[in-house]
């Protein structure tokens, strides 16, 4: 498939662009931030995205979804992430509605699907249990109670966590902590006794949990999957997330350069544009170099999810881990040659790096990623 | 195409029939690379038979039309020839500065008389270019060349001297920028000249580099004749060609990196520093070897997203630059891991076990690639002024 976009994912990119800029500018997330509004994003404006359909747009049309692919996904995070907008849409239309629609049962996803499409619910992976990511690391136990299961145990980093009516939460059915086996993911009701969710927002001013699991109750109907192997479906899910905030990150780190380079042009010192500068020609167009590379490899990371879902691994975390590396670079340069200004908070450029800093961790950062090639490639 | 499968298929079997075994091994010497030329010795008869099978289809440049020596191919379809060959092993028939270089600015700026000329004799490996660029004085400032062309009626007289002329004491003929204005500007006095490498007062010297013997060359021009029909373009436009020829050589140069793969970096430091529980046991290696494969890989993307873009219309002219200042720099990257690798196997000079030093000289090498075709800071500077439209860039 040609690394470029085709016309209609071109068009999806056009239509989201010119969407956000006039409706959730950067000044919508200051506006939620400075307010301290407590659930952390804005219903009016995720109800506009359910109309548009991008609640849904990886949900099968069966389930009254747009059935579109994890490119088109993409298009819209890279388009969120130029605006820093935050959303429901990674954790509700990009990880819960995947891990549905790929694992779940034909009643599962007759009932969870349709109201994920219609914004009745808002969704979400509970996964990281540490402060890194350390999928199979994942010790909280799901234990055999006659035919249910009894969940104990707490997880962090949960976006959009003390939002969500759905939890798809991965828990210990088997084994020990660093196997792959003996995983279980289980659809858990967020309001169920026993669970409780922090709100703990981060740096970026956007969502996320720890949430706590004491003795809650799941019958054996909310089992996601397989007993005891759940791990390739968490890793499918979980490379559909890598992939979708490797996406958010070429676009808050191009809409950073994009200003940085307006403002080498405008900015005079010495009596001259700074962009005349030689130093920083050089480092701007490096920056350029490292950002065109990173596209292509998420592109090319999106279409091997549509392609050819379960061998997308590798690729995925070449896009991780170059998106979270030349994203960094970006925004680093961007408040460096930004200079004073740059450092203040009533200027936006600080806030590409906060959200960068957060995307990076986010389900493994570079160095995660490139252990994994190394791991994959036998090394 | 009328049906990419049956070309698919009908390709594979005339490969198959036509390429001799001994051509679909991978090229150990550099004598196993076949440039051609009317002083080329063919390594074996395989190596003839392979060029004039290939020559015959017009598949030494697969994409020329047929009247210039080529093989009519579209892109899609001369890119199923390439897997094709990649698939059975077969070693490129012919490789040559007129096939990379010289040959695509003919078909943009030659003359029909030019390219009827000159273009099918490259095709068949007839006659070997070399390329008349730098000059000792003229580096990174290439449009300060000093080589100059006097109109003496229907001849040029050229005097000056090239350097870094690549093969130029096995090549038939040059093609070489010349100053045929001194007083204009100097993007505006250069003009594009093609000439004999025997006529009188043509002498090259060859360079010996850091990394041992090398295909560099002096050039010497003493009073040479050239007539006036071997000039490409306009007289003085020059430059135009220079530049257009520039982002294909720097393609070239920029892709050389990630073809010359052999063991992977993991295999070779798996073989020399050992593993720990199934990883290398020296971690800090191990980490950058990660890095440079997640580089490495995506720079292949990039390459592959660079002719998508071209073929959809939305490439910038400017993204050679960007793939050989990005290429040559994470070659210079993958050497130094090979070195660092390869720990002191890799520093052995001469001897059959290091095949006489390859992989010392090969890293020594490398560290040219960053130089010719246009230094990084060169290509920095064109994305800076051509892409970013930085001021006073």
């Amino acid at each position: 498939m040609a690394l470029v976009l085709n016309d209609e994912q071109t068009m999806l990119r056009d239509n989201a662009r010119g969407f956000l800029a006039k409706n959730a500018p950067i000044a919508h997330l200051r506006a939620l931030r400075d307010k301290r509004d407590a659930e952390g994003f804005s219903r009016a404006l995720w109800k506009e995205f359910v109309e548009m359909g991008w609640a849904g747009i990886l949900v099968p049309q069966d389930y009254g979804g747009l059935g579109l692919g994890h490119v088109e996904a993409g298009v819209v995070m890279e388009e969120l992430g130029r605006t820093l907008t935050p959303s429901p849409f990674l954790a509700t239309a990009v990880l819960a509605a995947t891990a549905i629609a790929r694992a779940g049962t034909d009643k599962q996803k007759q009932h969870y699907l349709p109201k994920l499409v219609a914004g009745d619910l808002i969704a979400t992976l509970a996964v990281d249990e540490f402060a890194k990511h350390h999928p199979d690391h994942s010790a909280m136990t799901a234990a055999r109670a006659g035919k249910d299961f009894k969940l104990n145990g707490a997880k962090t980093f949960v976006i959009d966590g003390h939002v969500a009516n759905l939890l798809i939460v991965a828990a210990r059915t088997a084994g020990k902590a660093g196997d792959t086996s003996g995983l279980t993911l289980f659809i858990v009701d967020a309001s169920a006794p026993g669970v409780r969710a922090e709100r703990t927002p981060t740096v970026d001013a956007h969502n996320a949990a720890r949430i706590t699991f004491q003795d809650v109750n799941i019958s054996a109907e909310n089992v996601l999957g397989k007993v005891d192997a759940g791990w390739d479906v968490l890793e499918g899910v979980l490379n559909v997330g890598r992939a979708a905030v490797a996406a958010e990150m070429v676009g808050a780190s191009e809409e950073a350069f994009g200003r940085t380079v307006a403002y080498l042009k405008e900015r005079k010192q010495f009596g001259k544009a700074i962009g005349e500068f030689q130093a920083l020609q050089h480092r701007a167009a490096h920056l350029y170099c490292e950002l065109e590379v990173t596209r292509a490899a998420v592109l090319k990371a999106l279409q091997t999810l549509d392609d050819s879902y379960d061998r997308a691994g590798a690729i995925v975390s070449v896009a991780k881990a170059r998106a979270g590396l030349s994203a960094t670079l970006a925004v680093q340069e961007a408040v460096q040659m930004h200079g004073g200004i740059g450092m203040t908070d009533e200027f936006d450029i600080g806030l590409f790096m906060k959200r960068v800093r957060v995307c990076q961790e986010l389900f493994g950062d570079s160095n995660f990623h490139a252990d994994r090639l190394a791991r994959l490639n036998r090394y | 195409m009328e049906n990419p499968e049956n070309f698919r298929k009908e390709t594979r079997a005339w490969l198959e029939a036509n390429c001799p075994p001994e051509m679909r091994r991978p090229a150990q010497t550099e004598e196993d690379t076949c440039w051609g030329g009317r002083h080329w010795k063919f390594q074996s008869e395989a190596q003839r038979l392979w060029l004039e099978r290939m020559a015959k289809k017009g598949w030494t440049v697969p994409e020329w039309s047929r009247e210039y020596g080529g093989g009519g191919l579209s892109r899609d379809e001369a890119k199923i020839l390439r897997q094709e060959m990649r698939a059975l092993n077969c070693r490129s028939p012919l490789d040559s500065f007129g096939i990379w270089m010289l040959g695509p600015a003919l078909l943009k700026y030659g003359s029909e008389e030019q390219k009827r000329e000159h273009l099918p004799k490259i095709a068949c490996g007839e006659i070997r270019w070399c390329q008349g660029y730098s000059e000792p004085g003229s580096g990174s400032d290439l449009a300060s060349l000093q080589t100059r062309a006097e109109d003496k009626g229907d001849q040029f007289l050229v005097n000056g001297s090239k350097i870094w002329t690549s093969y130029a004491d096995r090549a038939d003929w040059i093609f070489c920028l010349v100053r045929t204005d001194p007083n204009a500007p100097k993007h505006d006095g250069i003009s594009f000249l093609l000439f004999d490498m025997e006529s009188p007062g043509v002498s090259t010297k060859p360079i010996t580099l850091i990394s041992g013997a090398s295909p560099f060359c002096q050039t010497f021009f003493d009073d040479v004749l050239v007539p006036k029909a071997n000039l490409v373009g306009k007289l003085n436009k020059g430059w135009d060609i220079a530049k257009y020829l520039l982002t294909h050589e720097r393609d070239m140069i920029g892709g050389m990196g990630s073809t010359s793969e052999n063991r992977s970096l993991g295999q070779i430091a798996t073989d020399t520093v050992g593993t720990d529980n199934g990883m290398l046991a020296d971690t800090v290696l191990r980490g950058q070897i990660a890095a440079f494969e997640i580089d490495a890989l995506a720079f292949r993307l990039t390459m592959d997203r660079a002719g998508d873009m071209a073929k959809a219309g939305q490439a910038h002219h400017a993204v050679s630059s960007l793939l050989k200042y990005y290429g040559t720099e994470l070659n210079k990257r993958r050497m130094e891991l090979v070195m660092s690798a390869g720990g002191t196997d890799a520093l052995e000079w001469e001897g059959e076990r290091s095949r006489e030093g390859r992989t010392a000289r090969a890293w020594l090498r490398s560290k040219a690639n960053s130089i010719e075709g246009g230094t990084s800071e060169v290509q920095l500077n064109i994305i800076a002024k051509r892409i970013l439209g930085l001021p006073g860039a």
